[in-house]
Order: structure tokens, then sequence, then C-alpha cells
């Protein structure tokens, strides 16, 4: 069974996703000083979810990948997320 | 063609490689010969299991202390759930018969990871023993029930922790053998075997791999939690502390719910094989099978609070479970529907893998009506903790996943072992077996209507008689066991030699010779447009 | 009889590999995963007391950590490319930076968990039982759950990638054979992810 040829990932490539992750943390850090109330776990969770989006397609590899794996990656995302929708079915209307 | 005779030399049974005797086994990383080891220490764990349901029902034969105190009782019906349900019904099926046919099934050597599949036998062993070291050494055996509920998980003075961490090891047992499976379906399937023309059983494998790769690691966790409990008393479920003991359920059932569908997925899928070829007809459907198998896989993960109607959750979540629970029944009822009408106008060959496929049907098909029953709310309030949830699950998961067992051995019997066993006698074992579960299992469905307990030593006169019945058909049940067993390990050793197809079934594994040489093919098999695994034109 | 048709096959198929770590890694999301359901239903029973408890962690600690990480993720994966483009030395440099990083990370947590315990923050304490009210026990029980599950899972990391280097300098793991670098790589960037989603839910919260 034949190899695909791997793709090389450049290095300024990871170096760029680096910053970018870095600017994202001081970025979340930064937003705490704001009183969101309610929605600050919310705010905590899109700066985690964007910062695991660009670890997940470029340190990760999923961009240069064969679809399916997105697939299987999505997928198990999905049955987590409704995993913990449904618990919240109990809890939030006890 | 008949290769049996060159096979012999050649065969998986006979091979003697780096190792010899026992050591070419336990160290073997051949899939047959991982196949055959989960199937003897699985044999012996369920003979375990089936004399302490023995000992139960011993002990439920008349109100009142008959040979054991409730404490004793207690630790029976837990060591009795660890047994069947973590080391028999879960690994089940593909442990044993996955093992043995998935590479044969779809033209490959052996799995993608071979060493990883001997670890996976390794880590069941292990887990065995540390369960069994459980009962032998420390404080007393557990006596939580299988399902270890918080708070007294973490209060019993029973000997708790090497049974959890038991659980645990098995469970890294599963979680290897399902990633194994994956990866080899996916990365293992010979030219032309596209996922269309995949067996049935395969399918069923596939699906249940998903299921252990992604529910374990949730019991997983939740286990390791109720040890930290113990041990450190982090507050996670103890109520004192700030802990919900529900949140525990949910955990627990996260994965246990889907578990059963571990449980009975390749099972519907051995029976998706044995009913084509006993009825020389195309199965009915392949296409609606295999969507209503990935709709339970995936459907199974959204109902596991109908275990907990009772427990406190709010209105909304019983609702929400109650109905999910009536949807998932759905796909059962499609595939029960195909494999009948796959029967129909078929040239039924009436064979004992047959009388277990068909009685299979009959049993599954109660014990999921009943599953109906327990899924309504209102019925559920009166039933919940009673002898009828017990039948519900001895009729779905025994004679779900047990039937199919036995009817998956005496169908590929003749291809493992290279022998045929004596079809009377298995017959016979069949009728037996078949009536002693109808005798043992029925009553309790009244017993529970009626209000009798489950988990409980004692119970009120009035449910005397359905009890002696019950356990006069747990005898009954032993016997077609021991008939069975006793057939079949003569018929290993000295039955006459199995051609290589004798059911005249479709797919790969009986093109191969009876029993399947080292590397199952000399020439990797290529898949023509015009093959099928249930082409019976 | 013997049938020595035992023939050494060099099954290697970096993509089932690839495949097999990442349906392991899936096992980790959900291990993970159930505990961040633990988190969300007590953080949505004891709002405040989570709250008031997080004030006892050090955020700098945590985005220094998280810093770190971050950057090990980056070295990991730039190791790939190096080895891709056949520079052992670079290879090898890369992963021992990221085995050092992981090192320092696990030193901080150290240093975090030994200042708890001074303050008498641990599970099962008195401190804890009897001066603290139930949501900060279950914020802090929690703490030392999941940042010492992850970082056990730092260990097996750092187990890893020094196997791989030792292969890599050995020359058994090179720009043909590269799945063990690139998949232990891929390990080390779900260790990242877990932290990346503990550092806010636990450190900032405010």
């Amino acid at each position: 069974m034949e190899n695909e040829k791997h793709h090389i990932v450049p290095y300024r490539v990871y170096i760029l996703v680096l910053i970018g992750l870095l600017a994202l943390t001081f970025l979340s850090i930064a937003i705490t000083e704001i009183e969101l109330g309610s929605l600050s776990v919310a705010g905590a969770l899109v700066f985690a979810s964007v910062k695991s989006y660009f670890v997940l397609k470029y340190f990760m590899h999923l961009k240069y990948d064969k679809p399916y794996i997105v697939t299987m990656v999505l997928f198990v995302f999905a049955i987590f997320v409704v995993t913990i929708i449904v618990t919240f079915l109990d809890y939030l209307f006890r | 063609m008949n290769s049996t005779v060159v096979a012999n030399e050649a065969n998986y049974l006979k091979y003697r490689g780096k190792f010899k005797g026992l050591p070419g086994w336990i160290f073997s990383t051949d899939h047959k010969r991982i196949g055959l080891l989960y199937l003897y220490s699985m044999a012996a764990m369920f003979s375990v299991g089936v004399l302490l349901g023995l000992a139960m029902k011993l002990e439920l034969l008349a109100p009142g202390k008959t040979i054991m105190d409730a404490q004793a009782y207690n630790a029976t019906f837990t060591v009795h759930g660890v047994i069947m349900i973590f080391m028999v019904v879960v690994p089940g099926l593909p442990a044993v018969f996955g093992n043995f046919l998935l590479p044969i099934m779809i033209g490959a050597k052996d799995v993608a990871f071979p060493k990883l599949n001997l670890l996976s036998w390794w880590f069941y062993v292990a887990g065995v023993f540390l369960v069994l070291s459980a009962l032998l050494f420390g404080s007393g055996t557990p006596d939580t029930g299988w399902t270890f509920y918080a708070p007294y998980s973490f209060k019993t003075g029973t000997n708790l922790l090497p049974a959890i961490f038991g659980a645990f090891i098995l469970g890294f047992s599963s979680i290897l053998t399902g990633l194994n499976f994956l990866v080899t379906i996916h990365r293992m399937r010979c030219p032309g075997m596209k996922w269309t023309k995949l067996p049935l059983f395969v399918w069923t494998l596939y699906g249940t791999a998903w299921i252990q790769l992604l529910a374990t690691p949730v019991v997983g966790i939740t286990l390791v939690l109720v040890a930290l409990e113990r041990m450190f008393g982090v507050g996670v479920f103890d109520p004192a502390l700030g802990g919900d003991p529900i949140l525990y359920q949910h955990l627990f059932w996260i994965y246990s719910h889907p578990a059963v569908y571990i449980m009975i997925l390749p099972a519907m899928g051995a029976i998706s094989e044995i009913i084509p070829t006993f009825a020389q007809k195309h199965i009915f459907g392949y296409k609606a099978i295999i969507a209503s198998t990935m709709a339970i896989a995936f459907v199974g993960y959204l109902v596991w609070g109908h275990h907990m109607f009772t427990a406190g959750m709010s209105g909304t979540a019983q609702y929400y479970f109650s109905l999910l629970t009536f949807i998932v029944a759905i796909p059962s009822a499609i595939k029960v529907f195909n494999w009948i009408s796959t029967m129909y106008k078929g040239s039924i060959n009436i064979q004992t893998p047959f009388y277990w496929a068909a009685s299979f049907i009959f049993v599954f098909m109660v014990g999921g009506l009943s599953g109906l029953v327990l899924g309504a709310l209102a019925t559920n309030i009166h039933l919940h903790d009673t002898a009828f949830v017990v039948a519900h699950f001895h009729y779905i998961v025994f004679g779900g996943t047990g039937f199919a067992f036995f009817a998956a051995v005496h169908y590929w019997f003749p291809k493992i072992f290279g022998r045929m066993y004596d079809k009377a006698w298995a017959n016979i074992g069949w009728l037996v077996f078949f009536i002693g579960f109808l005798t043992l299992y029925s009553p309790m469905f009244y017993l529970g209507m009626m209000g009798m307990p489950r988990r409980y030593y004692d119970y009120l006169e009035q449910f005397h008689g359905g009890n002696i019945l019950s356990t006069f058909g747990s005898w009954i049940l032993a016997t077609g066991f021991i008939i069975i067993i006793v057939n079949l390990v003569r018929s290993a050793r000295s039955g006459p030699k199995a051609e290589m197809n004798p059911w005249k079934g479709k797919t790969l594994e009986w093109t191969v010779p009876s029993p399947p040489p080292v590397e199952n093919f000399d020439e990797i098999p290529v898949i023509g447009a015009d093959d099928g695994p249930y082409n019976y034109k | 009889m013997e049938q020595e048709k035992h023939v050494v096959h060099d099954h290697y198929d970096a993509e089932a590999s690839k495949i097999g770590m990442w349906l392991f890694i899936f096992t980790e999301l959900l291990l993970f995963g159930v505990l961040f359901v633990i988190y969300a239903v007590y953080r949505y029973l004891n709002h405040d007391a989570f709250h008031l408890a997080a004030e006892e962690l050090d955020t700098f600690i945590g985005a220094v950590n998280t810093i770190i990480l971050l950057i090990s993720s980056m070295t990991i994966a730039m190791a790939t490319t190096a080895l891709q483009k056949k520079n052992k030395m670079l290879t090898i440099v890369l992963a021992g930076i990221t085995l050092v990083l992981g090192f320092v990370f696990l030193v901080n947590k150290y240093f975090e968990w030994g200042a708890k315990f001074d303050h008498g923050i641990f599970p099962g304490s008195v401190h804890l039982t009897e001066a603290l009210s139930q949501g900060e026990i279950l914020f802090f029980g929690l703490y030392f759950i999941m940042t010492g599950l992850h970082a056990l899972h730092i260990i097996i990391g750092l187990v890893l990638i020094a196997v791989v280097m030792w292969k890599v300098h050995k020359g058994k793991v090179h720009a043909e054979r590269a799945a063990l670098l690139e998949n232990s790589g891929l390990y080390w960037h779900l260790v990242d992810i877990i932290w990346i989603f503990l550092f806010p839910l636990f450190y900032l919260i405010h």
C-alpha cells in the first residue's frame, strides 16, 4: 500500500499560528477585566474553542488530512456536546 | 478442491512458531488464537457467573434465609453482575467472533495492530484477576451491585477498590479492541471490498467499536472518581460535601446504556449472517440494516436516563429520556422485520444455528417490548427495581446476546475447529436451554408486576409460587448448558472433520479451509463487482 | 511439524497509525470531557462559590503555563517538518525544547500545588471540609483531579517524546517512517488543548 507524499508544512506557518494563539491568550485574560456577568463562561469558552480550532487545524494537521478524519473529530465533538446538553436537561429544570 | 489435508499442517491450531505449547497461545498475536483465548476465558467466567446465579435462585427458592444471609446475597448479585457484564457480554461476540472472523471476512491476514490485540486479552485477564482478588482478600466482597451507586460505593466497608480497578482495566481491554477493529475495517479491506459489500457482522462490529471507544472512557473516569472519593474524599459525589449522587448515576449510565448496544449490535450482526445462510436467500434490506445499526449506535447515547426515572431528575429530563427510549426501539424493530422478511420464501435449512437464531428473535422481541413498558414513565414508577426489570434485561441480554452467542458458536464452530458437532445433541441442548430460559425468567415479569423487589434475598409469601417455578427453570437451563458445552468440547476434540463450507454461506470465511491457515489467505482475495456477501442466486 | 513460513512483513502503514492515535485521542477527549461535564454542573449549581474559590488561584502562573504549552506545541509540530526535511539535528533539538518546556510546566505545577498544600487546601483536608463552603470544596476537588490527571498526561507525553528523540537519534524514526514522531506530536497537542480549556475555566473566573 503506497503512502501519499506527505505535505511538508513550512516552519513559518507554525510560528504564525503560535503568535495568533498567544494573542488570543492575552485577549482572554484581558477581557476578564470587563464585567460580563453570566456571559463570562461563554466568553472563556469561545476563546478556548478558537484556540483549539487553530491547534487542531494546523498543529494537528487536520487542514492537510483526508476529510474522513475531520469528520470523525466533528462527530466526537458532537457526541460530547449532546451529552452535556442532555445532562443539563436535568439540572436546568430541577 | 479439498485443501483440508494440506491445511492441517499449516492451520492456525497446529502452527508452531517461536513459542510452543501454552506460550505459543498466550504470546500469540494471531487474531484467531486470540479469539479462542477470549472464548476459553470468557467461558470460564460465564460458568462462574452461572454458578452465582444458581446460588441466588437457590436462595430465592423460599422466603427468608435459605442458603445465605442478606449480606452474602448482596455480594453474590454484585459479583454475578460484574462478571456477566464486564467479563462476558461486553467483550461478548466482538472479542471471540470479531477477533476470529473480522480479518477473514474483509480479506485481510490479521487486524491492524496484532500486538495491541494480544495486549487487549492480557488486560482482560488482569482485570479478571483484580476483580476476583476483591473476593478473596481484604474486608469483604463488594456488595454495592455492579452499578456501584454513590454514596454507598464510597461508604461501604467492603473491598471495593480492587473491583473498581479491575473494571477499569477491563475497560482498557474493550477500548483497545474497538480501536483495533476500527482501524482494521478502515484500512485493511481487500481490493473490491467496498463498504457496501461488507458483511453485516462487520458493519455491526464497526458500530460497536465506536461505542467501545467513546463510551468506555466515561465509566473509566467515573470509577476512578469513586476510587478517589473513597481514598481522599474529594466530594464529587458526596452530598455532605456538595456532591450530587444523581450525577454519578448520569455518568455511570452514559456508559452503561451504550454498553448494552455493545452487547446487542454484534449479536444482531451474527443473526444477520445466519438467517440469510439458512434461508439461502439475500438478506432483506441490507442498507436498511446498516442504517438501523448506525442509528442504534448513535441514538443509544441519548437514552441513558431511563435507568434513573425514580432517582430525582427534572420532569423535562424524564420526558425527554422516555421519548428517546421509544425512538431507539424503532431501528431494532426494523431489523426484526428484515430478518423475518429474509426467511419469507427462502429455502429454509433447519439446523442448530437456525434454531438459536429463530429463538433469539422471539426472546429479543419479548425483552424489547418489556423495555417499552419500562420506558413509559407511569409504568416505570411501578416497575422500577422490581423483578420485572430483572426479567427484562435477562431476556434482552441473555436472550439477546447469549442466544446469539450460542447461535454464532454453532454456526462458526466447523470453521474455527475444523470439526462438526453432534447435531442431534446440539438441538436437544438448545431445546432444554430454551425451555429452561423461559421457565426461569417469565415468572419474573409477573412477580415484578405484583410488586416483588429485586436485589432482596427475602420476599413476601405471595411471591413464593412464582419463585419456585423460576428456580426450577434455572436447573433446566443449567442442564441445557451442560449438554451444549459437553457436546461442543467433545466435538472440538474428536468430532468428524468439517468441510470448508458446510452451510453454503457466501461470506469470505467460507472460502478458506476449516480450520483456516495461519495467515488466512494464500492470496488476498479480490472482490468483483458482482460479488456480494449474500448473493445466493 | 514446523511450518516456518514466518516471513517478517514490514507492515508500516502511516495512515493506520495516524487513525489509531486519533482514536486514542478521542478516548482521552471523552475522559476529560466527562470531568468538564462535572465541572459545568457544579459551577452551574455553585456559581458564587466557584468565583470565590477561584481567587485562590494564581492567574500569572496559569498564564505562564499556558504560554509554555503553546510554545511547546509549536516546537513539536516543527519537529515533524524538520524530520521530513531530513534535518535530524534540528528535529532532536526541537523535540528536546518541547521536553524541557513540558518539564518546566510540571515544575510550576509542583510549586502551585505546594502552595495550596501549605494553605491547607487539599482533598480531604480539615481546612477544606470545615472552613470552606460546599461549592468551594467541589471547586478544589475538581481543580486537583483535573490538573492532576492533566499533569499525569504531560508526564506520559514527555516519556513518549523522549522515546521518539532516542529513535530519531538511532535512525529508526526518519522521513520515510515518521509516524511515531507525528503521532507523539498529536498526543502532545491533545494535552495542550485540554490545558487550553482548563486555564480559563479555573484561572479566569472573575
